[in-house]
């Protein structure tokens, strides 16, 4: 195991040598809301981080397996491609936006705007998710064990909502669908490979309700 | 009633203004449309070039040398970018271009030594090929974005605003999101497609600041960094901009282009080209940045002399998107029939928006996309980008230039009030600045 101490070294020497020899199990200590950690990775290498992060740690990843014990700030795992990341604390807004593809796992509650613009990405929330998650999200699945804020789902495409709790107002174009037993498979599989544990029975289901897809005069008033 | 009173126009009420509130009554949603503003506004047209004189010596054309190279991104950037002309090609997604038309413009910017520019929606495998130097722009939409593709760019370009449309996301209506389209942005096809006005995971410039160093981060601070903005409040825009660390400033006056924007968006939002240059460059003379943090201007660029104004003004290279079209065809009176059918006539088309382009370029229909070979364009495109690196020399060394970017305020005069005021520059005849 290579271990980073980043109250003796910075965030860019760490990174250029996590890009450079992406090998390996990689231990960072004294993260100490230091931002852009662990950002770019393209390899299958294990990230231990040893405390709380601020904005964009993970940030575009691909294939690394990611470990944040600690908190994030803003635009945890923003834009990943694939892999898993993994926060044991809370996150704070945009985690996950905009994400391609892997796993982001939070397991304490995330802020406003979680998976905002997803486009095939899964987030896993074992607690609860601020208002406008899913804002515009197009593809992926965002799966909310706790509570959802006002306007979920706002815009949606393609994307897939799971939430056990409740539920505030929901966004445009945003509506509970029935939860058939694919959906509740597919979810059942998704909590399994997060390691979250919840009951899938206990969840409800939301998409789009495809009214906004091309402009119609009738629902001018919901764009 | 004489006949020259019943048929007396409206001034508050002229033809264009009638047409438009029947076609609302009838329709219920604003035009959309694609080009860019119609209006006239004050432009380069309205300042002109001293020349030499006894004060000044002027150089021989064709035999004194006047070089046109530029470097762009030498504040933070290990690998800033060399260009051998001060023209650059505007960010145009694959989507409102089609295939050929993005391949046409990556060939002839990359044999004119020059960069092009991604668009909403990614690269595509063609346009990487075909440009030597490719621009990547990081979009709120994020549609295509990947750490690959940052990887493989030679610059990033963070859109925060258009000319066309400050405050404006984007739009592609269902009849351009083809298969690939679609696939490209992760939406269904043929949906009206909504590009965000915002980014998803930033909100000011101290995230911002932190969203570039990100960027650099996962680029090993090798590419430089743009950040584009729409001309509005440009002298606090160019100072957040190099606050929150840009190598390069995009400024996009409101003449500049679109493919499908509401048409009261194109003309009642954001300044001319003209003030915003000249604000954008005190603001960077204030902060000690002029030519440390280089200025691409776009937005109406059309002809040689209109460069050289704006290299004389303070910018370090132009930036066209609209005039590319242009060159390549766009408005030109062939296929004349098509635009017939889309409502409109060569010269008067800004149909954009329809992917029903009669002349191949902004379509993803392979049977209108085949009327323009990327070959073809291509080469109507560097003949177009030669002449306007001609015309600029001649100027500069009528000024006594060596180097276009040794161009200056002082070898211009203003023809009008109003753009004396707003570029800072003399009224001709006189020493007066307006607002000096
Ligand atoms: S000719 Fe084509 S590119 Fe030009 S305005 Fe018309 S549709 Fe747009």
């Amino acid at each position: 195991m290579k271990i980073f101490d980043l109250a003796q070294d910075s965030v860019r020497t760490r990174n250029q040598g996590l890009h450079d020899s992406p090998e390996g199990k990689w231990l960072v200590s004294h993260p100490d809301g230091r931002h852009c950690i662990a950002a770019g990775l393209d390899a299958a290498v294990d990230v231990d981080i040893e405390g709380h992060v601020g904005y964009y740690c993970a940030g575009m990843n691909k294939h690394a397996s990611i470990t944040i014990s600690g908190s994030a700030g803003p635009g945890v795992a923003e834009n990943m491609m694939s892999g898993t990341v993994r926060v044991k604390g809370n996150v704070s807004h945009c985690a996950g936006a905009s994400g391609h593809g892997g796993l982001l796992i939070v397991e304490g509650d995330a802020s406003a705007r979680c998976g905002i613009s997803m486009k095939g990405t899964d987030i896993v929330v074992a607690g609860s998710v601020g208002h406008m998650s899913a804002f515009m999200a197009q593809t992926g699945r965002l799966v909310v064990c706790g509570d959802a804020g006002d306007f979920l789902g706002d815009s949606i495409y393609e994307a897939i909502i799971y939430v056990a709790g409740e539920v505030g107002e929901l966004g445009a174009d945003c509506v509970e669908k029935e939860m058939t037993a694919e959906h509740r498979q597919s979810l059942t599989d998704l909590l399994s490979a997060s390691g979250v544990d919840a009951n899938p029975d206990n969840f409800r289901r939301y998409g789009s309700a495809r009214k906004l897809y091309n402009f119609n005069i009738d629902h001018a008033s919901d764009y | 009633m004489s006949k020259q009173n019943s048929l007396r126009p409206s001034a508050t009420f002229p033809l264009d203004v009638l047409a438009e509130i029947h076609r609302a009554a009838d329709q219920g949603i604003y035009e959309i449309r694609g080009f860019g503003t119609k209006r006239s506004l004050p432009n380069f047209d309205d300042l002109l070039f001293l020349g030499a004189s006894m004060s000044r010596y002027p150089l021989e054309g064709y035999r004194e040398k006047c070089a046109t190279n530029v470097t762009l991104g030498t504040r933070f950037a290990k690998k800033p970018i060399e260009l051998n002309i001060p023209i650059t090609i505007a960010g145009m997604s694959f989507g409102a271009l089609g295939a050929h038309a993005k391949e046409a413009i990556g060939r002839a910017a990359t044999q004119m030594g020059t960069s092009t520019t991604t668009g909403d929606g990614g690269m595509t495998e063609e346009e990487r090929q075909s440009s030597k130097t490719l621009v990547y722009q990081v979009l709120p939409s994020r549609y295509g974005l990947n750490p690959d593709d940052l990887r493989r760019a030679d610059a990033l370009e963070v859109v925060v605003g258009q000319g066309a449309k400050p405050g404006g996301g984007g739009m592609l209506l269902g009849q351009k999101i083809t298969e690939r389209v679609a696939e490209m942005r992760d939406l269904p096809e043929g949906i009206d497609q909504r590009s965000a006005c915002r980014h998803p995971d930033w909100t000011g410039p101290d995230d911002l600041e932190i969203k570039i160093q990100e960027l650099r981060e996962i680029t090993d601070w090798q590419i430089p960094i743009y950040i584009k903005i729409g001309a509005a409040r440009v002298s606090y825009d160019v100072a957040l901009s190099v606050k929150a660390g840009a190598d390069v400033i995009v400024l996009d006056g409101m003449q500049g282009g679109t493919a499908a924007t509401q048409d009261v968006f194109i003309e009642q939002v954001g300044i001319p080209t003209l003030p915003a240059l000249r604000m954008a460059v005190d603001a960077l003379r204030e902060l000690g940045m002029h030519r440390k943090v280089q200025l691409i201007v776009s937005g109406g660029i059309r002809t040689g002399a209109d460069i050289a104004k704006a290299l004389a003004m303070g910018a370090d290279a132009v930036s066209i998107g609209s005039a590319t079209m242009v060159a390549m065809g766009c408005n030109k009176p062939v296929f004349i029939e098509d635009y017939q059918s889309l409502g409109t006539e060569p010269g008067y088309c800004h149909h954009c928006h329809t992917g029903r382009c009669p002349v191949g370029i902004t379509t993803q229909d392979p049977e209108l996309e085949a009327r323009l070979m990327p070959e073809m364009g291509a080469r109507l495109l560097r003949n177009y980008l030669t002449t306007l690196t001609l015309e600029v020399q001649t100027l500069a060394r009528a000024c006594g230039k060596s180097h276009v970017l040794n161009l200056e305020p002082e070898d211009m005069v203003a023809l009008t009030i109003e753009a004396a005021a707003m570029a800072g520059i003399p009224l001709a005849g006189t020493n007066w600045i307006p607002g000096a």
